[in-house]
């Protein structure tokens, strides 16, 4: 698993140095969308042959809905935090 | 959200032919598949080292702005790092990687499976999308509730592509610089995190 931080830095890098050839950029970001379309199929084939998935989907997403609602809580109210760390120097002046 | 669409829809396709057997063989994203996962990595940073935007984006900026994304990050691991105690199945690892999907569910949900397994793929899947979804929604109440800077943390990884028309629409032009930057630092952060928080 940690050669998927090594694949992305060398991406991100690679990208940085074709910056200016829109045409490579451009041909990876369609590439980056049909993989995306290809592991989720995958990813649907082996949620569709497993019972397991299924029959606990009820129990899965509301423990999803929980999550993102407690991801989304979290980030707002640290979000707020920052708002006001930001807005001192400003109301100083 | 016309992509999140068609992403769904191969997703939905997948189950469909799951469910009907209709392959004689199922691939899973065990195996071979570990290796269509590396190129993804690699195509997702190539795209985000090759846009211009995001170095334009990158540089605009001062330091006191990192906070902004560096805030999302820690909310939202805190945040899913205390529900998790009240999850019936799910721990707290787990939780942590899922949170650290940060709205981006197609990248958190592919990364997720190959470590632990579809279910919590799934899992990743959905609660990455009730994010997006949510911030599309709540972005005008996120605003007047709590200012400009909660829709941008609400949309987390996705305030720099999917949910950043909600969000300038919402918190206003000159925010839209702050929603890329968020995005960005917060996209490059999920493949990172998951890894780290899974491997650790």
């Amino acid at each position: 698993m940690v050669a998927v931080i090594l694949f992305f830095a060398v991406g991100i890098l690679l990208g940085h140095a074709l910056r200016h050839r829109s045409k490579i950029i451009a041909l990876a970001d369609s590439l980056t969308m049909w993989t995306i379309y290809l592991l989720l199929f995958v990813l649907g084939l082996s949620v569709g042959v497993n019972r397991q998935i299924l029959q606990h989907i009820g129990s899965l997403g509301f423990q999803a809905a929980v999550l993102a609602a407690a991801a989304i809580v979290g980030s707002v109210l640290a979000s707020q935090l920052v708002r006001l760390a930001l807005e001192r120097p400003v109301d100083e002046e | 959200m016309k992509n999140s669409l068609i992403v769904l829809g191969w997703f939905g396709a997948g189950i469909l032919v799951g469910r009907l057997s209709l392959l004689p063989e199922i691939p899973t994203l065990s195996n071979a598949a570990l290796y269509v996962v590396y190129l993804l990595v690699l195509l997702v940073g190539v795209g985000i080292g090759g846009d211009a935007k995001s170095w334009q984006a990158l540089k605009a900026t001062n330091i006191k702005i990192v906070l902004i994304p560096l805030s999302i990050i820690v909310g939202t691991l805190a945040g899913v790092g205390l529900v998790s105690f009240l999850l019936p199945t799910i721990g707290l690892r787990d939780s942590l990687a899922v949170g650290a999907g940060f709205g981006y569910y197609s990248l958190s949900s592919v990364l997720i499976s190959q470590a632990r397994g579809e279910t919590l793929g799934v899992v990743a899947l959905l609660s990455n999308l009730i994010r997006e979804i949510a911030t599309l929604l709540l972005a005008p109440l996120l605003v007047s509730l709590f200012g400009k800077l909660a829709p941008i943390a609400c949309g987390g990884a996705t305030a720099m592509d999917s949910t950043l028309p909600v969000i300038i629409k919402s918190a206003g032009k000159e925010y839209a610089m702050v929603s890329l930057f968020s995005g960005i630092v917060i996209s490059i952060a999920v493949p990172i995190l998951i890894t780290l928080i899974l491997t650790a």
